[in-house]
């Protein structure tokens, strides 16, 4: 083919993409935009190999990759998107850096000159390093996601100064790589080595509760490898690609800092939220609060009129979706109103505990964003939260509290309110819970899973 | 009239320009389908396959071509793992939608 011929169907296949995307705009497209995507896939793909050779070796390697992904698209719960996700981002970063090498070593093959311009270096070189970077902070980010490695910060004196002082030498390495006259492995290799290591050593600062935030700049990250790789091979295909993950990363990023309130730098430099943070209690007081059994809790459910569920990450651990589905079906057959409130960073990722519930075939009509349903809070009987802690803590109104200014669910203004949790440990920034304490809060204590399965059957 | 405009500069327009068609349409995408979003651009960022078909494609076979044929299996494992895993919940939430309307 030729290379406008190309360079035309990539552009077929770019416009697919955007399709793709806008698909997502409602759940009703969504499926058609889904597909949209893979057709500018199948596109692109074929044009490519019109112009390479050793096809068996290519169709070999895209073989046995479609399979492993198949597989695990198949096999991956729900309760484990994030680290899917988490996962797919670190195996497109390694794939840039592989691409950079290659290109690097052997020019020629990409259509580039033998011996590389300056302006091909460079974008070899930011190509390189977010690829790098976004490898090893997935991997990262993947471990914590899994269990594989605790969720706390992990932090240590002089980290920042140690970051920076990588980051210079990267930058320096990367200057020597672009003012050689022959191709400078050494400059090369040690930067892309001191990219690697950023990638570790920027993600393991964060918390377990910034991992929404972690996991959609990580996004937005091998959005920007792949746009850079564009840059490299001087295929807009790919700048285009690359662009429209990398600015949909960066806006999922910004809606999960602002819907936890806190700065995206502040998030970046970490050190916040642990797995369990120590309990701020204000006056040292020992406060009471009011708990009950599950049968009790089946007994005010059965009796309201209107109630509103609160799921949090507890929910996803303890995969308790599906008991609460048949709870929510049960209260309907007694013509109670139920509704599911989400705030934005409940679960793990954004948008997870949406998937979890649909999962579960919990009609998206009763399925309600934190705007939506915040102003019914004062009308509804009972509100059941189910292990969330922090996004409904009415300490966010606290001027002062670390959590003021938060948007949170106004679980507080309900007439009643039931609380499941393992215990009365502190959330994830740490905090007590006023919430707690109050006289119409009762909490009922255990797995969430099992507390709701002892619901349904006391609600017979 | 001016010259040549050097390619950098083409590609940076594209850059440009996509950055702003991505802000547009993602900002529409509602926030249920965030998660979907998420594993839909992990299918997209693995058109990075292209440039790994290209590296494991050149003529001359040696080390570089090896590391292309490598790859190629990461990015294809993003780009059927994305596109498929995204299919599957987004045949959940139409379920639903079926029984919301009967």
């Amino acid at each position: 083919m030729s290379a406008n011929l190309v360079a035309l169907a990539y552009l077929v296949a770019s416009v697919f993409f955007i399709l793709a995307l806008k698909g997502l705009s409602s759940p009703l497209t969504a499926r058609r935009g889904n597909f949209l995507g893979m057709v500018g896939m199948t596109i692109a793909v074929v044009t490519t190999l019109t112009v390479t050779k050793n096809w068996m070796l290519i169709l070999g390697c895209i073989g046995l990759g479609a399979i492993i992904g198949a597989v695990v698209a198949r096999r991956v719960q729900m309760t484990a998107m994030p680290e899917l996700v988490a996962f797919m981002h670190s195996l497109v970063g390694l794939a840039a850096v592989f691409i950079a090498i290659a290109a690097v070593n052997n020019p020629v093959s990409f259509g580039l000159p033998a011996v590389l311009t300056m302006g091909s270096k460079l974008e070899l070189f930011l190509g390189t390093f977010i690829g790098a970077m976004t490898w090893s902070g997935s991997v990262i980010a993947f471990l914590k996601l899994s269990g594989r490695m605790s969720g706390s910060p992990i932090t240590f004196r002089g980290q920042h100064m140690l970051n920076l002082l990588l980051a210079v030498a990267m930058i320096g390495f990367g200057l020597w790589f672009f003012f050689s006259d022959t191709t400078n492995w050494t400059a090369f290799a040690s930067m892309t080595a001191i990219a690697f290591v950023l990638g570790f050593l920027i993600i393991i600062p964060i918390g377990g509760a910034d991992m929404p935030v972690v996991i959609s700049m990580l996004n937005s990250y091998s959005g920007w490898a792949a746009a850079g790789i564009g840059f490299s091979l001087g295929n807009p295909m790919l700048i285009i690609a690359g662009s429209l993950v990398g600015s949909s990363g960066a806006i999922l990023s910004y809606i999960m800092c602002k819907a936890m309130n806190r700065p995206f730098l502040s998030v970046i430099l970490g050190g916040f939220g642990g797995e369990s943070g120590t309990i701020i209690i204000g006056d040292g007081e020992q406060k009471i609060h009011r708990s009950g059994s599950a049968d009790d809790a089946a007994f005010l459910l059965s009796n309201a009129d209107s109630v509103i569920i609160v799921p949090g990450y507890g929910l996803a651990v303890a995969r308790a979706q599906h008991s609460v589905k048949e709870l929510a079906e049960k209260l309907i057959a007694k013509g109670v109103t139920v509704r599911f409130a989400i705030h934005p960073v409940a679960g793990r990722m954004p948008g997870h505990m949406n998937v979890l519930l649909a999962e579960a075939e919990i009609p998206y009509e009763q399925v309600q964003e934190m705007d939506e349903i915040n102003s019914d809070f004062s009308d509804t009987d009972v509100v059941l939260v189910l292990g969330a802690n922090d996004v409904v803590n009415p300490a966010a109104y606290i001027a002062g509290s670390p959590i003021y200014g938060m948007p949170i669910l106004d679980v507080h203004k309900a007439r009643t309110v039931m609380v499941v949790k393992r215990s009365m440990a502190a959330g994830y920034a740490g905090l007590d819970n006023d919430l707690f304490y109050m006289d119409k809060t009762m909490m009922v204590f255990g797995d969430a899973k099992k507390v709701v399965e002892n619901m349904v059957k006391a609600v017979e | 009239m001016i010259g040549e405009i050097d390619p950098t500069i083409i590609n940076l327009t594209v850059f440009v320009l996509a950055i702003f068609v991505g802000y547009q349409v993602v900002w529409n995408v509602t926030p249920a389908l965030h998660t979907p979003l998420m594993s839909v651009t992990n299918a997209i960022s693995g058109i990075i396959l292209v440039g790994a078909m290209l590296a494991a494609g050149s003529v001359e076979s040696d080390w570089g071509s090896w590391l292309g044929s490598i790859a190629v299996i990461l990015a294809t494992v993003n780009v059927f793992g994305g596109f498929l895993v995204t299919q599957r919940m987004l045949e959940m939430f139409r379920k639903k939608d079926k029984k919301g309307n009967v």
